[in-house]
């Protein structure tokens, strides 16, 4: 474990990716209580000593609203991740070492939701719930149209343990199925699906800002996410009329979230899969 | 006599994947094993003996014909791993990395219908541990990856030894270590016939191996049993054009090895 951290800590992605990600988790979580918003000013004022980046169409601080749209967003997306890591893993891993029928069936839904486009089944269910959206329910939707990927990996890694003699071992041992999925090949998979975690989670960010941009993202006080900041700039005529604040600094803390985990990602595989590893 | 019979085979077959790929493991295979004896298979790579050990261990069913363990079909697995318990051919791949071995050797009682108490457990595993000649204390707290593959190979047997099975499948047990490993792990299997009168099934591509330990050969070629007899029998006589080839086959010190 130690050795592991210490041919991390080598990577320079890593140490880019770690730092980045770091400062945003920090600033998302930390910064809407420690950050003073000033007082409410004129529409779209330029970026000055006052208003560091300037206010929106309501005269609102836009360093208050990146911070708080940061910290929804983030939270969007580690709740997404988490579904859909969870569904797609155990989906994967039950398929992958039962094999025969129930890998048939479990095989077919997954791929039944690979060939369902998942954006458009998140635009028509968002749609059709014109009120109360909640940062919540388009979480839960997103970890719900994204699993597939994660559970056709995990089936492959989890079906070329099945065949393996310490699973045999484990079965003459009279270990149970659900024993031998957590704790004999479960295990072998941690990396793999931290990684895969990761990535849900970056997908999980860029997805509710492409649904919040089209105008169907959270709605209600206090869901200001970063999706909603260029949804609200962009119909407000920011672009049009040149105000740049609006859209730039939202579209670059999404960039560098996103980013930044695919940096750890990237990283992190270097230091898991031993061929790669220098 | 009919008592005495441990599995009993009559004209099993195992086929694997379907269609035009179908592939026919175990062929048309008939044998009795008698309590208490040591029979090998032999035979070379993809010749069905793994497939065959794996039937009678239970984590395969054949696909025709019928196979009894002491006059009754295998229904119950767990039943049928509280008698017969098996030894792997590698040592590395056969515990799980992420426990210690002391941890997975008292896993193995799981199986054991009368689960003794915790205290007899560790005892029992400390005595397994001796009987392969490995001092508790050496392995306390290790991993599988800290250990060398003749030391895993040992800990395999140790299992074997604390549990007690009544039948042992040994698959192929001496095909991953070296020629020293190779005559100790022999010995171990010797001593677990002489000191439990364990039946055992030797599974082996080294028909010279077979002919030390067995009371029985089978040799098997193409998913059949081409021969079977006496190992005296067997390697003085032999009836099968792939015996002959097998015993041609045995490395021999005062023999040109490779023809030039």
């Amino acid at each position: 474990m130690f050795k592991l951290l210490k041919n991390l800590i080598k990577e320079p992605m890593f140490v880019i990716g770690s730092v980045l990600f770091l400062t945003t988790i920090l600033a998302g979580l930390f910064g809407p209580f420690l950050y003073v918003s000033m007082p409410e000013g004129a529409t779209y004022e330029a970026p000055s000593a006052t208003y560091l980046l300037g206010t929106d169409n309501l005269g609102q601080d836009y360093v208050a609203l990146l911070l708080k749209g940061l910290q929804n967003s983030l939270y969007v997306g580690f709740m997404a991740g988490i579904i859909a890591t969870t569904v797609g893993t155990l989906i994967g891993l039950f398929g992958g070492f039962k094999g025969g029928i129930v890998d048939d069936i479990l095989n077919m839904f997954t791929n039944l939701f690979i060939v369902i486009p998942s954006f458009v089944v998140l635009v028509l269910v968002s749609a059709s719930w014109p009120e109360g959206r909640s940062l919540t329910l388009i979480a839960v939707l997103i970890g719900l149209t994204t699993w597939p990927w994660t559970a056709r990996s995990v089936r492959a890694q989890a079906a070329s343990l099945r065949g393996r003699d310490h699973i045999s071992l484990a079965r003459i041992n009279g270990a149970t199925n659900l024993e031998i999925i957590f704790k004999h090949i479960l295990p072998y998979l941690a990396s793999y699906v931290f990684m895969v975690f990761i990535m849900q989670v970056a997908s999980g960010i860029l997805s509710e800002s492409a649904i919040s941009m089209i105008g169907l993202g959270p709605i209600g006080e206090g869901s200001t996410s970063l999706g909603v900041i260029l949804n609200t700039a962009k119909n407000n005529s920011a672009i049009t009329d040149g105000y740049w604040w609006g859209i730039f600094p939202a579209a670059i803390v999404i960039t560098m979230i996103v980013f930044a985990l695919y940096l750890l990602n990237n990283s992190m595989e270097g230091v898991f899969n031993p061929r790669l590893r220098k | 006599m009919r008592n005495n019979i441990v599995f009993s085979a009559k004209n099993i077959s195992k086929f694997f994947g379907h269609g035009k790929k179908l592939v026919c493991a175990v062929d048309d295979i008939s044998f009795d094993i008698a309590d208490g004896e040591i029979v090998s298979i032999v035979g070379g790579s993809g010749c069905g003996k793994s497939v065959l050990a794996k039937i009678m261990l239970g984590l395969y069913a054949p696909d025709r014909g019928t196979f009894l363990y002491k006059g009754k079909p295998i229904v119950d697995t767990r039943d049928h791993w509280n008698e017969v318990q098996s030894v792997f051919q590698d040592p590395f791949g056969c515990f799980n990395q992420f426990f210690s071995i002391r941890t997975q050797l008292k896993d193995a009682f799981g199986i054991l219908k009368n689960k003794p108490s915790k205290q007899e457990i560790e005892q029992r595993v400390d005595e397994a541990l001796l009987a392969v000649n490995v001092k508790p204390s050496d392995i306390e707290g290790k991993y599988p990856f800290e250990l060398s593959g003749g030391q895993m190979q040992r800990m395999l047997l140790a299992r074997i030894f604390a549990l007690k099975p009544k039948v042992l499948i040994a698959d192929e047990p001496t095909s991953m270590v070296d020629a020293c490993v190779r005559a100790n792990i022999l010995d171990y299997l010797m001593k677990l016939k002489e000191s439990l009168g364990m039946t055992i099934v030797f599974v082996t591509h080294d028909i010279g191996l077979a002919y030390y330990v067995s009371d029985r050969i089978f040799i098997m070629h193409e998913s059949k049993i081409v021969e079977t007899g006496k190992p005296e029998e067997v390697t003085q006589h032999p009836k099968s054009a792939h015996t002959i080839r097998l015993l041609e086959d045995i490395p021999d010190i005062n023999r040109e090895w490779i023809k030039k």
